[in-house]
């Protein structure tokens, strides 16, 4: 989606402002939404593009003045809604009034490591791919309402493939319906004026993971 | 959960922060529903905030400067040299090296949301997610590493990474001069981690040339 998460390439966001390396959170507000997000993770009602989706479909003068923390219990609220885990009422009572719907599935203090140490691999076997490395490929003036990972700044131009990654989840899918649609995925590398004309820094090259579905063959 | 004398509502609760007090609301219904468990979120805070960091990324680092062989297995597949070193897990299941050279200079963002490779880094800086760094270090990744103190020469090729997919990033610095006589772990000390997301070069040995 043309959301508020596409920042690729667009001005006036200000200073980038350096952290020290031993700053791990600024409130312990923070550490609770990040364990609580992890740990609601774990009752399955939804997937890591699902969960990027509800952050990025904030309103996007919310998404702008939120600290990523906020994002992240913004969207949460929003997920555990629409799985009917919590309702408004309880949100604004600050307790519960009903019995949760998964609550089998619990995360027990016992099975964070492991969960942590298992992750979430995202490749599985897929099609065969129809590009190869050394490839010119153009990416897809692709812009859908739901979920996509194919930046902005990155539609439209032409690039080579670097890379291939085997068959990933499709997330462009994936996050809207539990089908995983595994399809070819690459490296896709540009140089920097193909993305921003004349002007742009000439020892600069980007490169992004691009689904094959983004992607169709430069001369075609 | 009522142990707490003034305890009615979280919107009465005015000695809070509002972020502070929706947090706590929010944690409080889902635990009296039982869909989360305090002490297992204790455990991920725990994880994070002592356990998993940058200093596992930096004994990657000061390993590929020490370990020829170590170096190429990185180079060919970095998720099974960096998993031999117990660096597993949630974002972190498909990584990829880039080493820094004297022709090329790499630097990691993820433009769309805050992917970033947590069993070698821990969790990503404030700067990583906000839309300056993200917007910024696709474009004019100069002038951001300016604002690191970074300034690299005028010809050299700068790569930036998009974590666009799952796939996560980790970059090798350049080995700093003056460091022929260090060990392993006297090197990972240099290693910062700014270094590792190409906003930053290692540190100078002690007594070493600035």
């Amino acid at each position: 989606m043309n959301g508020p998460q596409d920042l690729g390439g667009r001005h006036g966001f200000g200073p980038v402002v350096p952290e020290a390396e031993t700053t791990r959170f600024h409130a312990d507000w923070e550490k609770r939404v990040l364990g609580v997000t992890l740990a609601c993770g774990a009752l399955g009602h939804w997937n890591i593009d699902s969960s990027r989706h509800a952050r990025e479909s904030l309103p996007p003068a919310i998404y702008y003045n939120a600290s990523y923390y906020e994002i992240w219990l913004r969207a949460l609220s929003d997920l555990l809604e629409r799985a009917g885990e919590i309702g408004a009422d309880e949100l604004a009572a600050g307790h519960a009034m009903r019995p949760g719907l998964r609550s089998d599935r619990r995360l027990a203090p016992a099975d964070v490591a492991g969960v942590l140490a298992r992750g979430g691999p995202a490749d599985r076997p897929g099609p065969a791919p129809a590009f190869a490395v050394g490839d010119r490929v153009r990416t897809r003036n692709h812009q859908p309402a739901g979920h996509t990972r194919l930046p902005g700044y990155a539609r439209g131009h032409v690039g080579r493939i670097t890379a291939m990654h085997g068959a990933h989840i499709f997330p462009d899918r994936h996050a809207h319906a539990p089908d995983e649609d595994p399809k070819p995925l690459y490296t896709v590398q540009f140089d920097a004026a193909e993305l921003y004309g004349a002007g742009a820094d000439p020892t600069l090259t980007v490169s992004i993971e691009a689904w094959e579905p983004y992607l169709e063959h430069a001369d075609a | 959960m009522h142990d707490h004398p003034h305890d009615h509502g979280h919107d009465h609760d005015n000695e809070m922060d509002e972020m502070t007090a929706r947090a706590r609301a929010l944690e409080t219904i889902l635990v009296e529903k039982g869909l989360v468990d305090p002490a297992a979120v204790d455990a991920i805070i725990e994880t994070y905030e002592h356990q998993v960091g940058p200093r596992n990324g930096a004994a990657v680092v000061a390993r590929a400067w020490t370990d020829p062989d170590f170096a190429d297995w990185l180079r060919r597949d970095a998720t099974a040299a960096i998993s031999s070193m117990g660096f597993v897990g949630r974002q972190g299941e498909h990584m990829i090296a880039v080493f820094n050279t004297p022709e090329q200079h790499n630097m990691i963002v993820c433009t769309l949301c805050s992917c970033y490779p947590w069993p070698v880094l821990g969790l990503p800086p404030t700067w990583y997610k906000a839309p300056a760094y993200r917007s910024r270090a696709v474009r004019e990744p100069r002038a951001v590493l300016a604002e690191f103190g970074v300034t690299l020469p005028q010809d050299r090729k700068i790569h930036v990474w998009d974590s666009t997919a799952e796939v996560r990033y980790l970059v090798i610095p350049e080995r700093p001069a003056g460091t022929e006589g260090m060990d392993a772990e006297a090197l990972a000390a240099l290693v910062t981690r700014d270094s590792m997301i190409g906003c930053g070069q290692p540190s100078r040995p002690e007594g070493g040339a600035a």
